[in-house]
């Protein structure tokens, strides 16, 4: 007379797999929301040198990148392995770079215009040279506002 | 004895499950961001009639080609220069109208008057390597920020955090307007009893 009647026969039910579309769909959001997209692809070598003074960089709407490096193994053949900058996709001169941030500043929205920050993402190798002629185009068109990016470390890193 | 079969398992509460885990990473997770030291160029046009400085209050830093570190005159090991930086930005050793009541320095007569008047300079050479040129500026910026924090913790005891955590979460665009507005006289506070005053030279050429 027991209420928890026992059912008869032998096969195992299958395992509803209802719930798998949203397992999925959770791994999918997770990995869009972490992953960093990465708008150019890098044709020189950016070790970034260590610091740990830094302030972060918000609002990726409000920066724009230069890059500065010596090419990578693919490119020095091509290009030397003299330091060189890039510009979005492609290799530039220091000349170009006043033109590069015209043209992203004109490309944003109004109200950002004056706070856009260069972020001035270079290899640990580099010349200072190459980044005082950067500082001066930037001078040159008023885009005063630079960040040195860097990695978090401790300064002694830089030094071997 | 028959064999029994296990019951279904019922799946209706794991869409539920899936959310909950979705919105914890969600929370959880932050997007890399770059970080970096900033700085702010000055603008081209040329100062007409520049200001006179005195010498005592400019705090020479010269990085040679060989990433070799010339300080006031002398030559420096990298690991000195905060304290070197932060001794000559906090003498106070003016007097009268230009005397610093909140400095803990030596007040050394041929050293800064006042840290509003002190003036680091950093040149360096166009063959300095980058990273150095890095170091070198972390240092003077950590000096800065040490003499804040010290400033920041006697005018705030009651903060529970640095300045350098304060700015940060000042710079937080999480951090709600009623905070920032609380925050924000705090760190001005500081930052005119410490103004990082940091000029930069052309560089010379080697050649």
């Amino acid at each position: 007379m027991s209420k928890f009647k026992k059912k008869k026969g032998g096969d195992l039910p299958a395992i509803s797999t209802a719930s798998l579309p949203d397992i999925v769909f959770m791994l999918l959001f997770f990995f869009m929301v972490a992953t960093v997209m990465r708008d150019s692809t890098l044709m020189i070598q950016n070790s970034l040198p260590a610091a740990d003074q830094i302030q972060k960089l918000d609002k990726k709407d409000r920066v724009m990148y230069i890059y500065a490096g010596k090419p990578s193994s693919r490119y020095a053949d091509k290009y030397g392995n003299q330091a060189r900058i890039q510009l979005n996709d492609k290799f530039a001169d220091v000349g170009d770079v006043a033109a590069f941030v015209l043209a992203e500043r004109a490309s944003k929205r109004q109200e950002l215009q004056n706070v856009l920050t260069t972020a001035l993402k270079v290899d640990g190798e580099t010349n200072m040279g190459l980044i005082t002629d950067i500082k001066q185009e930037l001078r040159k068109v008023n885009a005063l506002k630079i960040n040195y990016t860097t990695r978090v470390g401790d300064y002694t890193q830089n030094m071997n | 004895m028959a064999k029994r079969a296990a019951p279904e398992v019922n799946a209706g509460s794991m869409a539920d499950i899936a959310f909950l885990l979705l919105i914890f990473f969600l929370v959880t997770t932050t997007i890399e961001t770059d970080s970096g030291i900033n700085r702010k160029l000055p603008p081209t046009d040329e100062v007409v009639d520049p200001p006179i400085i005195k010498e005592r209050n400019i705090f020479t830093v010269v990085v040679n080609k060989d990433n070799r570190l010339l300080v006031e005159e002398d030559v420096m090991e990298i690991g000195e220069l905060r304290q070197a930086a932060i001794a000559f930005l906090d003498n106070g050793g003016g007097s009268g109208e230009e005397a610093c009541d909140y400095c803990q320095g030596k007040k050394d007569p041929s050293s800064s008057d006042n840290p509003e008047k002190a003036i680091i300079s950093l040149k360096n050479d166009r063959e300095t390597s980058y990273k150095v040129y890095i170091a070198v500026q972390n240092e003077l910026v950590a000096a800065y920020n040490d003499l804040r924090d010290r400033e920041f913790a006697r005018l705030n005891p009651l903060a529970g955090m640095t300045y350098t955590e304060a700015q940060k979460r000042y710079n937080d665009p999480r951090t709600s307007a009623d905070e920032k507005g609380k925050l924000k006289p705090k760190l001005d506070e500081v930052k005119a009893m410490y103004p990082q005053k940091l000029s930069e030279a052309e560089p010379s050429k080697t050649n």
